[in-house]
């Protein structure tokens, strides 16, 4: 750090001087021509004149440097040489230097290589660049300052109801603490008294320290911004020394030099490790989770897909080997390496990897800890984040042989988890299959996959159809469920329904396609439960004594003695049409006599037939309800009306938004009302007059906990 | 029941665990349980069981929404306690049956007030009488065959109106108050008001020989004799649909309570449902083998009854259109009707008989209650909130008691049998404004509170087949083309994966910065509990 560092420090701060003489130079000129002209004396005009004509030409006359801010210790480079005129070069002082016994020789000769240097000093940054920077940092603390507002953002609109204005004043009596804390003078006999005390820097209820010492104590001591400022100084300095070194490293293209570079980054961090591992073994598991999670980040990505070694030399040598078996191997290489087979040829690759694997077998089981505790945070709650989920996939993806088989059981497990989950959600849908399922447990244990579970259950299904009422069976109460448990013997029974789209989505005909048609006579004739009725009805409709009447009343006769014949093989015809108006139709285009003989008695072949006979697609799936906009249905599941609902109900469901109190002003919500340790400059300066000592406590030295900060910084460091 | 409680975000507690200064405690903590048979009759849809794969914002309304539901379900079940009103039945003595008691027998042994409730018109003029009891229950409607047309307030016997229209009158029908009431007549439907007025005489409508009035739609539904089933919307006086049924001479026909469907009973033993939106029946069954001669619908839309030609009285489960139970009756059922409590009516020649448990029980072999009237019966109708069946037949009407038939406990809200005018008229003005349109009559009711994703589906793939693209979808990121192996295959790759999950980033990455954090701190706070634990009496020297 030392003096060669310092030096630099210094160099830089000669270097801003300079820039600021050149600047500031023109300016200088023009300001002493002007001052000329007030002069009397024609000889000094004259050689001001001849002065201002040589500056014009040759060499320029240098501002003398000035120095902008006080330093412990004064610069050599930036002495005044007044009354000279000239720039004062280093030689000048050198030589006394030279001169002068008591100067060690290695200043000496730091300052000879000092003048031999002919090397131009670094730009600072470009003004897009700084402005980049300053605009970088400004975002930063602009989007923090608006983030704190968000979760009151959040809440509010989160909430049922917000009343306003937010800060409600509570009904009774208050304490005296506070009515007098808001306190403000008004009449003017009240102002004229506090102006005066404040003027006078009086008390104004018991502080103990009067407003001058506190102004006092609040500013800073001379030692503190000395401090201060060589602080400010230092950082500057390092700003600059860093940046030029970046530029430099930056421009450096060797890629031996990069590699260099790297390994001893490597090296140096192995090291950083190693120490960290026995001071503080937490933080160095996770340095060394970071370093797994980049590792298998490069790895996983395609780049090193076919990279290594014994993988290219597989590639070339399935060129000459005939045998399939290379060959089919080196078709292996080339795909993404699965969990099992790519672990030995990443092995063999990365030797310097190696170390860091034996480390993880120490570490594996708290890595395997670590795994269950994140399996588990994530089955709780709810939003998955990303990082962990990849972990969780790279983890199973490297980890080594010897636990590969563990982890197949754990996975294993894992699968046979989802799957049951999967067969819950089906098995919701179907309640009654759901005990049948639970009957057959061998069947569960050993799903192969999940298209053989889902054909199982629908073999399933068609089984118990009978069981299974599809459509628009739901029964509305749970009596009614009984009701048709009870009724059981139900059965089915022809009906013809051509359900329009618009109205009814029922997934009725769906199931009944595959019942087997049942009889309608069957049901029709089935035998009926004959009801003894004691008063038998004395007239016979007929009889009624109606011409009218009595002659429907005939034919009703006449009905009921041929009933069931035609009806029921009418209805089916009905229905049989109704069904096949429903199907798409075959569309036959084919033209007799197109490319061939035609006639009577000939048919067009069948080649040509099959060609043109337009096929229509496969019906489209039936509407199921599969509704699973949970949020609509749950808003719209029940009425939010007077008429359903009770009064109190209806209140607390209709309840407005916002409420606002009539004849009370709303302000803005004020930083201050959410977070409460804050305080804004705006209240500091709308102080009341009257400042009690609860509140005291807290306002009296805002400088103070500035200074806190400031401490505790310095700790840290 | 602890996890419900927790949802109830919106309940308050009336006295969380409040202590008694003497130190007791309360034996009763918390509110009162409500019992489960209560909350389920007021239970509206189904609860949504799992939320998974439902963003945090949905399932915060989600959340809300159900508690809001759950709310409305408790208060409305601890308030089903003042519906104090309970139905009961006739019990006959040992060995005695029930449809033996005769009603001046039951007349005698009620109160005054409902022995008066049984009475007899004699009208042998003009009849046979077809009637109609306006929804409240207080008001009757009779019109004889033969032109006669009166309207009683029949409980007070109170004549409203009554005149001769002078043709023949085939049905009768109150609309949506006992100021108005429909006839229909020889050729055309006319419109009076309860002083007899002849308001509209509406020709559009001919032929008609059935009625019904869908209340909430304000739909009069006309079936005629010409095979049309029309709906006239009686507050704007439009007709809104007519379909040509073509399925011949219409002469039976009802409506379903629960979502308005109109069925109509056809010479062939068929029954067809039927809305105003389609040309088609919504379905068509096969009930008897003969000609359906009357049918009913039960109050919830579950149960409906037909009886036919072939004598046969027939129960179907129209939610799956199965038949339930089938009976045999001597001679077959003219006409039906279902009381609010689910009591049948079934007019056979001059005897009306009343059976209970229609579908509830097993299979009932007699009838609950008989009365022989004078004439063959005409029509039947249970009086809403009242304990009497409505006959009309040849010599006049008859008032019967049928014990439990009629809903004791009413919604003064929706109807109020003991409303004053004024009230009658906000009740009208409030109807009014929720008035169901004729477009959302269907056979599912609750078809609107759910999301059609099926056809969205089905319509959002012809649009892309259309189009040629999905106009739904995010544009892929499709990396340029780059030279000097800035294309291979790797490179692409970690191209597109600069760009990956643009959208989210930003709050995946404050998420788990956020997470971690707290992870940390709680880390933190755990080390340093174990400290405190480890703490020693020499750690006041440490600095």
């Amino acid at each position: 750090m030392d003096s060669s560092k310092r030096k630099r420090v210094k160099m830089a701060e000669v270097v801003f001087d300079e820039d600021d003489e050149e600047l500031s130079l023109d300016e200088e000129n023009i300001i002493s021509a002007s001052e000329d002209e007030e002069e009397v004396d024609d000889d000094r005009k004259h050689t001001k004149l001849l002065e201002a004509i040589s500056s014009l030409g040759g060499k320029r006359r240098r501002m003398q440097a000035e120095r902008s801010e006080a330093s412990l210790q004064v610069s050599e480079f930036s002495v005044n040489a007044e009354g000279a005129g000239e720039k004062v070069q280093l030689s000048d002082l050198l030589g006394t230097v030279e001169k002068t016994p008591g100067a060690p020789n290695k200043t000496k000769k730091q300052l000879r290589n000092l003048q031999n240097l002919k090397e131009t000093l670094e730009l600072p940054l470009s003004r897009q660049q700084t402005e980049k920077i300053q605009r970088g940092v400004a975002y930063e603390r602009s989007s923090t300052e608006v983030s704190r507002w968000e979760s009151v953002i959040a809440q509010n609109q989160k909430a049922e109801q917000i009343i306003f204005p937010l800060k409600q004043e509570t009904a009774g009596p208050k304490r005296v603490e506070q009515v007098v804390a808001g306190w403000k003078a008004q009449t003017p006999l009240e102002q004229q008294i506090f102006s005066l005390l404040h003027s006078n820097h009086q008390p104004v209820v018991d502080p103990v320290l009067t407003p001058v010492e506190e102004a006092s104590i609040r500013a800073m001591s001379l030692e503190e911004a000395k401090i201060r400022r060589a602080e400010l100084q230092k950082a500057r300095a390092l700003q600059s020394y860093y940046e030029a070194k970046a530029r430099r490293e930056k421009k450096i293209k060797s890629k031996m030099y990069h590699k260099v570079q790297k390994k001893a980054k490597r090296k140096d961090f192995l090291k950083q490790f190693d120490e960290m591992m026995k001071t503080d073994p937490n933080a160095a598991l996770e340095e060394l989770k970071k370093m797994e999670m980049s590792r298998m980040e490069e790895r996983m990505s395609l780049k090193h897909q076919n990279s290594g070694k014994w993988a290219k030399t597989k590639a070339i040598m399935a060129k000459y080997d005939d045998s399939g078996k290379l060959t089919s191997e080196s078709h292996e290489v080339t795909e993404k390496p699965d969990a099992t087979t790519a672990e030995e040829p990443v092995r063999n690759q990365a030797q310097d990897e190696d170390q860091e694997e034996m480390e993880e077998e120490n570490e594996e089981e708290k890595l395997l800890r670590h795994f269950e505790m994140k399996r588990k945070l994530r089955k709780d709650g709810d939003d998955n984040l990303v990082p962990v989920a990849q972990q969780e996939e790279d983890g199973v993806l490297e980890k080594p042989v010897g636990d590969v088989q563990e982890d197949e059981k754990e996975e294993e497990e894992e699968e046979e988890n989802d799957e049951e989950e999967e067969q819950e959600e089906i098995v919701s849908e179907f309640n009654t299959l759901f005990n049948r399922l639970m009957k057959r447990p061998q069947k569960r244990t050993e799903p192969p996959s999940r298209k053989v579970t889902q054909v199982q259950e629908a073999e399933l299904i068609h089984e118990e159809e009978g069981l299974l009422d599809e459509g628009l069976v739901h029964a509305r109460t749970v009596e009614d469920l009984e009701d048709l448990g009870h009724d059981g013997i139900v059965e089915k029974e022809a009906v013809s329904g051509s359900y329009a789209a618009s109205v009814d989505t029922a997934s009725e005909p769906h199931g009944k396609k595959k019942r087997k048609e049942i009889d309608p006579s069957e049901v029709l004739t089935k035998n009926a439960n004959a009801i003894k009725v004691p008063l038998a009805p004395t007239l016979v409709e007929g009889d009624e004594g109606e011409e009218e009447e009595g002659v429907s009343a005939q034919m009703s006769i006449i009905k009921e003695a041929f009933a069931g014949d035609d009806v029921i093989s009418d209805f089916l015809k009905d229905k049989k049409k109704q069904e096949e108006a429903g199907q798409p139709k075959v569309v036959d285009l084919t033209l007799p006599g197109w490319g061939e003989w035609g006639g009577v008695g000939l048919k067009p072949s069948r080649y040509k037939r099959r060609k043109f006979r337009l096929k229509p697609p496969p019906a489209a799936p039936e509407k199921t309800r599969s509704f699973r906009r949970s949020q609509f249905e749950t808003c719209i599941r029940s009425p939010v009306g007077q008429t359903w609902n009770t009064q109190s109900t209806v209140k607390k469901l209709t309840a407005p938004k916002v409420v606002t109190r009539l004849g009370s002003i709303i302000e803005p919500i004020r930083k201050e009302d959410f977070l409460k340790e804050e305080k804004s400059a705006a209240a500091l300066k709308n102080k009341p007059q009257i400042v009690l000592e609860e509140k005291n406590r807290t306002s009296r030295r805002p400088g103070g906990g500035a200074r806190g900060e400031q401490k505790k910084k310095k700790k840290k460091k | 029941m602890p996890d419900k409680n927790q949802h109830e975000g919106l309940k308050r507690n009336r006295r969380p665990n409040k202590k008694f200064i003497s130190g007791k405690k309360d034996p009763f903590p918390g509110e009162a349980p409500i019992p489960e048979v209560q909350l389920k009759k007021f239970q509206r849809g189904k609860k949504i069981q799992k939320l998974k794969n439902v963003k945090k914002r949905a399932k915060e309304f989600i959340e809300k929404s159900e508690m809001a539901s759950n709310l409305a379900q408790k208060q409305a079940a601890r308030y089903d306690l003042m519906l104090p009103e309970d139905a009961g039945f006739l019990e006959g003595d040992e060995g005695e049956d029930t449809c033996t008691v005769l009603q001046e027998d039951i007349a005698e042994a009620v109160d005054i007030t409902s022995g008066a409730k049984y009475f007899n018109l004699h009208l042998n003029q003009f009849g046979p009488y077809r009637l109609d009891y306006s929804r409240t229950g207080r008001h009757l409607l009779l019109g004889g065959r033969r032109g006669h047309v009166s309207c009683i307030e029949w409980q007070t016997k109170k004549l409203m109106c009554e005149m001769n229209v002078m043709e023949t009158v085939q049905d009768i029908k109150w609309l949506h108050t006992e100021a108005m009431f429909a006839v229909a007549q020889k050729k055309w439907l006319y419109i009076y008001d309860s002083n007899g007025i002849e308001l509209h005489c509406i020709k559009k409508f001919n032929d008609v020989l059935r009625m019904q009035f869908l209340p909430y739609h304000f739909l009069l539904a006309t079936a005629s004799a010409t095979g049309f089933l029309q709906y006239l919307d009686v507050s704007v006086g439009k007709e809104v649909a007519a379909i040509c049924t073509k399925l011949g001479r219409l002469d039976v026909m009802a409506q379903n309570p629960h979502n308005a469907v109109i069925h109509l009973g056809h010479s062939n033993g068929t029954v067809s449902l039927w809305s105003p939106n389609q040309r088609e029946p919504l379905v068509k069954m096969l009930c008897h083998r003969g000609a359906v001669r009357s049918l009913t619908v039960d109050k919830t839309g579950t149960y409906m009854v037909t009886s036919g030609l072939d004598r046969r009285l027939t129960v179907h489960d129209i939610r799956a259109f199965k038949p339930l139970h089938k009976y045999f009756l001597p001679a077959g059922a003219s006409c039906l009707s279902l009381s609010q409590r689910g009591l049948l009516s079934a007019a056979t020649g001059d005897v009306v008989q009343v059976y209970k448990d229609v579908w509830g029980g097993g299979k009932i072999s007699k009838p609950y209650m008989a009365h022989r009237v004078r004439g063959s019966v005409w029509g039947v109708g249970f009086c809403p909130f009242e304990d009497i069946l409505g006959i009309g037949h040849g010599e006049g009407f008859t008032s019967m008691i049928v014990p439990g038939a009629g809903e004791p406990n009413f919604d003064a809200l929706d109807v109020n049998p003991y409303r004053s005018l004024k009230q009658r008229q906000e009740w009208e003005v409030k109807a009014l404004l929720e008035k169901v349109q004729p477009e959302l009559i269907g056979l599912d009711p609750g078809l609107l509170s759910k999301v059609d994703k099926v056809s969205f589906e089905q319509k959002h793939k012809e649009r892309v087949a259309a189009l040629g693209y999905d106009p739904l979808a995010n544009e892929k990121f499709k990396p340029r083309f780059k030279k000097r192996g800035k294309s291979a295959s790797g490179a692409v790759e970690k191209r597109k994966k600069k760009v990956a999950h643009e959208d989210q980033r930003d709050v995946i990455r404050k998420t788990v910065a956020e997470k971690l954090q707290r992870e940390k701190e709680r880390k933190e706070s755990a080390k340093q509990q174990g400290m405190q634990w480890k703490k020693t009496a020499l750690d006041r020297f440490k600095k």
